[in-house]
């Protein structure tokens, strides 16, 4: 028997939200149908998945193919460096005129179109345009991740430039100080410690994408990967694959460390 | 900056403390890292292969290629709308399959939820790996496994969004309040009925703006899956970039152009207006 109700129930159904989750699901199940995602196919799928991973295991660290990995996996290091450095060395000047504090509107809006470019197009079809432009190799991945970074550092960069107290501004201002001495000894110092931050984090994000645009002809262990993956050397994709994580997982911890420095 | 000899003198017998921004220590750490940044720079510059006679004709190859693209090749459209429509399915169905995946993954990285620092130390590098391998290279996997098309491109996606999802859900699961949960365990309320409500109605804005997030993110992503074969809008710029149809290619470019205005447009309406 239930008692007598005495008191209004804590947790009353709400039948808003069980609609929706009903909609999602039967969103899921209408666009499985239009992806042609069937359960037999999926069935198929792993048992396939089974063998595939059957010919990768175990990883092909032989000294031939660990040459050709070691030396990837260095070229993809390079282009992440290079396009870091060249990304943030333009990104500070892009984002100090998309800053709407310190400049007149006409020119940030003008910045603030070009960083918005940059960040519109994923950097593997920016890749395919700049292996066009300028040939195979890694110079066309640098360039790819420079637009990138470009597009999310100089974001960043504008948006802290816009955060700072314009106290400090306004103080070396009235010194009758230049415009460049307002920026070394006003701006600067407030915005150093998240410029490094931004910095870290887009050699981090630069790296894991150094490994990518190589399928498409950027350069870097992501051709030594395709050209494994393409031959069927699926013990040496895993390899790659086991090399890239590892490089990454210690690059993340690095990263701590030097975020620790600039705290 | 200036020399010691211009402070005013300490009481006798006391050292004269000087004000420095940063510590010794903190100095030679700053200095270490500048010198590394320095040194990886020159190393790149220095070893990078660039094929200078590939670089003369640049300009040239540039506007070539821009020069091919217009006009457009409007015959191609109905290909690209077909592309289109499975591009943001397998965006939406790939963000919806990685929530499902990574909640429980999320629970157990959770310090506060799962008291075992091997559990979490698991769920860590799971979180990390799926991060690490790009959605291209997961894409590569799936297709593998899967043969080609959306099926291949959704699980790439999905299991590309797992790390961030996964991390960032820890993250604000970390984050929630102690009152509650300790009330509802006072009360002698099972764990699932302390997960739904005591955790969820305080994980639930982030929990809405980092799948929000995510999909912004997957309707870039999944534009290019179609170049590794994983279905969507990129096997259509594959073919035509293959064919070097460059009017085609240009088209597609236009067209993902707006779509992704158009997702951020809505994704940030949406902010505005539900989360904030």
């Amino acid at each position: 028997m239930t008692p007598a109700r005495t008191r209004r129930d804590a947790f009353p159904v709400n039948w808003t939200a069980r609609a929706l989750w009903l909609a999602l699901v039967v969103y899921c199940v209408y666009a499985a149908q239009i992806l042609q995602i069937t359960w037999s196919r999926f069935v198929i799928g792993m048992d396939q998945g089974a063998t595939f991973l059957a010919r990768m295991w175990p990883p092909n660290f032989g000294p031939q193919k660990l040459d050709l990995i070691i030396q990837g996996m260095l070229e993809s290091l390079q282009i992440a460096f290079l396009s870091t450095a060249a990304g943030i060395l333009l990104a500070l000047p892009l984002g100090l005129l998309a800053a709407r504090n310190l400049m007149p509107s006409p020119v940030c809006w003008g910045a603030r179109g070009l960083i918005a470019l940059c960040r519109t197009f994923h950097p593997v079809i920016v890749s395919i345009l700049f292996v066009k432009a300028v040939g195979f190799g890694a110079l066309a991945g640098v360039l790819a991740l420079v637009v990138a970074t470009l597009g999310f550092v100089g974001k960043l960069f504008a948006e802290a430039i816009e955060e700072i107290s314009m106290k400090q501004v306004e103080a070396v201002r009235a010194t009758g100080a230049s415009f460049a001495s307002v920026l070394i000894m006003a701006v600067v110092p407030q915005v150093m410690a998240r410029f490094v931050g931004f910095g870290i984090y887009q050699l981090d994000s630069n790296l894991r994408n150094s490994t990518m645009v190589g399928i498409v002809g950027g350069g870097g262990i992501g051709a030594t990967l395709f050209t494994a993956y393409q031959r069927f050397d699926y013990d040496v994709v895993l390899a790659i694959l086991i090399v890239i994580i590892a490089l990454i997982l210690l690059f993340e911890l690095i990263s701590t460390q030097i975020r620790k420095v600039f705290q | 900056m200036s020399s010691p000899n211009s402070l005013p003198a300490g009481p006798a017998g006391k050292e004269v403390r000087r004000w420095t921004r940063f510590t010794p220590a903190e100095r030679v750490g700053r200095s270490l890292v500048y010198l590394a940044a320095v040194i990886a720079i020159i190393w790149s510059v220095k070893t990078i292969e660039v094929i200078p006679e590939f670089l003369y004709d640049a300009p040239a190859q540039t506007l070539d290629l821009f020069a091919r693209m217009w006009p457009f090749d409007w015959a191609f459209w109905p290909k690209v709308v077909d592309g289109l429509i499975e591009t943001l399915h397998t965006a939406t169905l790939g963000t919806i399959l990685s929530i499902i995946l990574a909640v429980p993954i999320a629970l157990l990285a959770a310090r506060n939820i799962t008291r075992s620092v091997a559990l979490n130390s698991i769920a860590h590098v799971l979180l990390v790996s799926s991060r690490s391998v790009n959605s291209l290279i997961w894409a590569l996997l799936f297709v593998a496994i899967f043969g080609p098309g959306a099926l291949a491109g959704t699980l790439a996606i999905a299991f590309r969004s797992i790390g961030f999802v996964g991390k960032l859900l820890a993250e604000a699961i970390e984050e929630a309040q102690k009152g509650p949960i300790e009330a509802l365990t006072a009360a002698g309320a099972p764990p699932f009925a302390i997960l739904t409500k005591g955790y969820w109605p305080q994980v639930e804005p982030s929990f809405w703006s980092v799948a929000l997030f995510r999909w912004d993110i997957n309707v870039r992503e999944s534009a290019v899956l179609g170049l590794v074969g994983a279905g969507g809008i990129g096997v259509a710029l594959d073919a035509a970039i293959n064919n070097l149809y460059w009017d085609q290619a240009g088209l597609v470019l236009a067209t993902i152009f707006a779509v992704i205005v158009a997702t951020e447009i809505v994704t940030s309406s949406i902010r505005s207006r539900i989360i904030q």
